[in-house]
């Protein structure tokens, strides 16, 4: 092994030392017969029948290690739930590096290990890279940019369009899992049990569709958590959120962690988790098909969605005593506070 | 562990409701009530608890946000240190979107401003350590429940030897601004609900001149709804039996003594100087300032330009904080200025009046005051 | 102003203590509260111990709220 214990510029220059990192770092771990050509382009076999899906996203989470992950295990599934909640069934991933000078080999190994277990995992393969080199300074250790294409099968029409007043609100689990970790990482916290969700939810979400509950839409709550995302389906659908602060699956220590610092566990994002509307009548059926696989079973329903009405907020939470609260975009995501 | 549960239990909210809607009716006339703690105004507002206290109690917020009373020349001379090569600035969450008269220190980032949001003022120390051939200032602001804090980090600071850390105090006190508003004949106040944090610090018994000498029925309540809901019911008692006294009614946390090493340490680094509230004017002796002898710590004392401090036009957060009006009663409210474009100070902080009105109450359809 | 949770103090030294709440640790300065003693639950605020909660006076407090419930009769 001639690799350096840092990555240098000469690494992304494309001669000798690019090989090198190519050869004996990246293609062992991440090898399959269509990234071992090494050619400037992966040609695929013909997609399965459906309409193809594409996703991009680009991963710069500070800590690269956390509890329960790290950066490329991030990509990866980030990647494959995009796909997911589309309702594609992820196939290939590009994966794409920018390395500080200076990054620890180490460092890449573990994110690579990472990926490579994501990958596996998730069932998908990724089929195409790309590594570059920034001088010391102008790029915070690594960032990973990725492109998914996954295939919807015919027949299938999720999304936002399908909505419907009335819809129960599901969660696979725990909310904010991932928010806390990271916050309590960057804070100089510590939790035996804070631990990233981070998981590739496609295996979930086919044990889900097959279940034949009448899913309307799906969404991954990752930035700015369950909150932003229960925005953005009210901003389409022209319909009101509706929470129950009682049904919110919402871990000890999460919870913690969110008073330590002013923060709400409802706008924590989640990487191994799913929102899921769909017909109330099938709610029953699909928790049970949700709570039957390993990433669900802390799946329950924790709002619905209901008619627009003029004298109250697009997104609010029912307290225990049934009066409900405003959730305002902003509320409680990001900056600790002492107020 | 202690129980938290039973403090929001709705069971024992409505019996306070209850308890607390018998007592009015016997006294027979509205009571205003004013808090003036940012929390306080936050836990209020999450909670609905001025609607369901109205008509018979009107809670009205002051100037409990000590973001919100930080002039917008503090946060103007704080961007202008920042500014100055090789100076990092170190502040709370809280401050880091507050408007100053051109952007806040949020947009300065955007611009090359060197500033890092942090939770408490050691880890201002710690990026001093981390960064010894820079000038790292930290944004003191906050009352006597924080300004310990930052005494207590100066003296780290001092037994460190870490000569690169510097404090730029906004800090204020409590009781000077409660005088004033006490006296104010146009407010009216028949009580007060006072801040459970601060008294654990300054200890109780520094707010007693509100009753002997103003005849405030007043209580120090902590921030559950449950805590909240118990010192109105005990300011309506009072006011029904013509009574006026200090109640601390959070005496799981405070005492009538101060915290005796809060206090030395205040005493050492800090002293009172007249300081200036938004929408207040001068107060004397309402604000804290480094010692002379910690000169050599006061980044208030560095040599730099600031511009001409100006107040957003339309803003009225001053009346806002003096709770001469309501949140929607200004009218930016809602309108020109709302969290994601505030105006001023009230509505970006999250324990502002404004902010907490527009978060939570301005469906419910409050009851004008 | 202000946010201050309680938390229980695990373990000191001389200037610092871990405190935890529902699992989370954080090390404080407990400068401003050198009598710390392990068990207390202590007030966090921006970093420091501020002061302690009385478990007592808690129990004393709910325990009121709970006779209040007791006289409320429905109307």
């Amino acid at each position: 092994m001639t690799l350096p214990d840092r990555i240098l510029l000469a690494h992304g220059a494309g001669g000798r030392k690019t090989r090198e990192l190519i050869e004996e770092l990246l293609l062992p771990s991440l090898s399959n017969e269509f990234l071992a050509t090494l050619s400037d382009a992966a040609v695929m076999p013909p997609l399965p029948e459906g309409r193809p899906a594409l996703t991009t996203d680009g991963f710069v989470v500070d800590p690269p290690l956390f509890p329960g992950g790290d950066l490329g295990y991030l990509s990866v599934c980030g990647t494959v739930n995009d796909l997911s909640v589309a309702g594609a069934e992820p196939l290939w991933l590009t994966w794409s590096l920018i390395l500080e000078e200076g990054l620890e080999t180490s460092l890449l190994r573990t994110c690579l290990e990472g990926a490579v277990r994501a990958a596996r995992e998730a069932g998908v393969r990724i089929v195409a890279g790309d590594t570059k080199v920034v001088p010391k300074g102008k790029g915070d250790r690594l960032f990973i940019t990725t492109a998914g294409l996954g295939v919807v099968p015919p027949g299938r029409d999720l999304g936002d369009h399908r909505v419907l007043p009335g819809d129960v609100i599901l969660a696979t689990g725990p909310l904010g899992d991932h928010g806390a970790t990271i916050m309590a990482s960057r804070h100089g916290m510590s939790g035996a049990a804070l631990r990233s969700d981070c998981a590739p939810l496609n295996g979930l979400i086919a044990a889900l569709l097959a279940s034949g509950a009448e899913v309307h839409s799906l969404h991954d709550p990752t930035r700015g958590g369950a909150l932003v995302t229960c925005h953005e389906v009210s901003a389409r659908t022209g319909l009101r959120m509706v929470l129950e602060e009682t049904h919110l699956p919402v871990r000890a220590e999460v919870a913690a962690l969110c008073q330590l610092l002013g923060l709400a566990p409802v706008a924590m994002p989640c990487e191994g988790r799913a929102l899921i509307w769909l017909k109330e009548s099938d709610a029953p059926l699909a928790i049970e098909a949700l709570q039957s696989h390993p990433l669900g079973r802390g799946a329950c329903a924790i709002g619905r969605a209901e008619a627009p009405r003029k004298d109250r907020s697009p997104v609010a939470m029912r307290t225990p005593t049934g009066e409900e609260r405003p959730l305002d975009l902003r509320a409680g995501a990001d900056l600790p506070r002492i107020c | 562990m202690i129980a938290q549960e039973p403090f929001r239990d709705p069971r024992l909210l409505d019996a306070l409701f209850a308890a607390i809607r018998s007592e009015a009716a016997l006294l027979g006339r509205r009571s205003s009530f004013m808090e003036v703690c940012g929390t306080h105004t936050h836990a209020i507002a999450e909670a609905g608890l001025r609607r369901r206290l109205a008509p018979q109690v009107r809670l009205i917020s002051g100037p409990g946000c000590p973001v919100c009373v930080t002039p917008v020349e503090y946060l103007d001379r704080a961007i202008a240190l920042g500014r100055l090569p090789g100076v990092r600035l170190a502040t709370f969450g809280d401050l880091f979107r507050v408007p100053s008269s051109r952007g806040s220190l949020e947009t300065a980032a955007a611009e090359g401003l060197r500033v890092e949001v942090v939770y408490s003022p050691r880890d201002a120390l710690a990026l001093a350590s981390a960064h010894p051939e820079e000038r790292v200032v930290f944004l003191a602001v906050g009352f006597e429940t924080t300004a310990p804090a930052i005494a207590a980090t100066l003296a780290e600071a001092d037994r460190l030897g870490m000569r690169n850390f510097y404090v730029l105090s906004g800090h204020k006190v409590v009781p000077p601004p409660l005088r004033l508003l006490a006296s104010d004949p146009g407010l009216a106040l028949d009580g007060l609900l006072l801040p459970g944090h601060v008294s654990v610090l300054t200890g109780w018994g520094i707010f007693e001149f509100l009753a002997t000498e103003f005849g405030l029925p007043s209580a120090v309540v902590g921030f559950t709804p449950a805590d909240i809901l118990l010192g109105v019911l005990e300011l309506v008692r009072q006011r029904r039996k013509g009574e006026a006294r200090v109640t601390n009614l959070y005496g799981r946390a405070v005492r009538r003594e101060e915290n005796a090493e809060a206090r030395r340490l205040m005493g050492r680094y800090f002293t009172p100087v007249d300081s200036e509230w938004r929408g207040m004017g001068v107060i004397p002796e309402s604000g804290l300032a480094l010692r002379p002898e910690w000169a050599e710590r006061d980044a208030g004392l560095w040599p730099v330009t600031v511009p001409e401090p100006m107040e957003p036009a339309g803003c009225r957060c001053g009346e806002v904080l003096k709770g001469a009006i309501s949140p929607p009663e200004c009218p930016l409210f809602a309108a020109a200025c709302d969290p994601d474009s505030p105006v001023g100070a009230c509505m970006v902080s999250s324990e502002g009046t404004c902010a907490a009105w527009y978060r939570h109450e301005r469906y419910r359809g409050e009851a004008a005051p | 102003m202000c946010l201050a949770i309680p938390m229980e103090l695990k373990e000191r030294d001389e200037y610092e203590g871990i405190v935890e709440l529902g699992g989370v640790q954080r090390r404080v300065s407990l400068l401003l509260f050198p009598e710390a003693a392990v068990g207390d639950h202590l007030l966090i605020h921006a970093g420091f111990a501020i002061g302690r909660v009385d478990a007592e006076e808690a129990r004393l407090t709910i325990e009121g709220l709970e006779r209040l419930a007791a006289q409320a009769r429905p109307t």
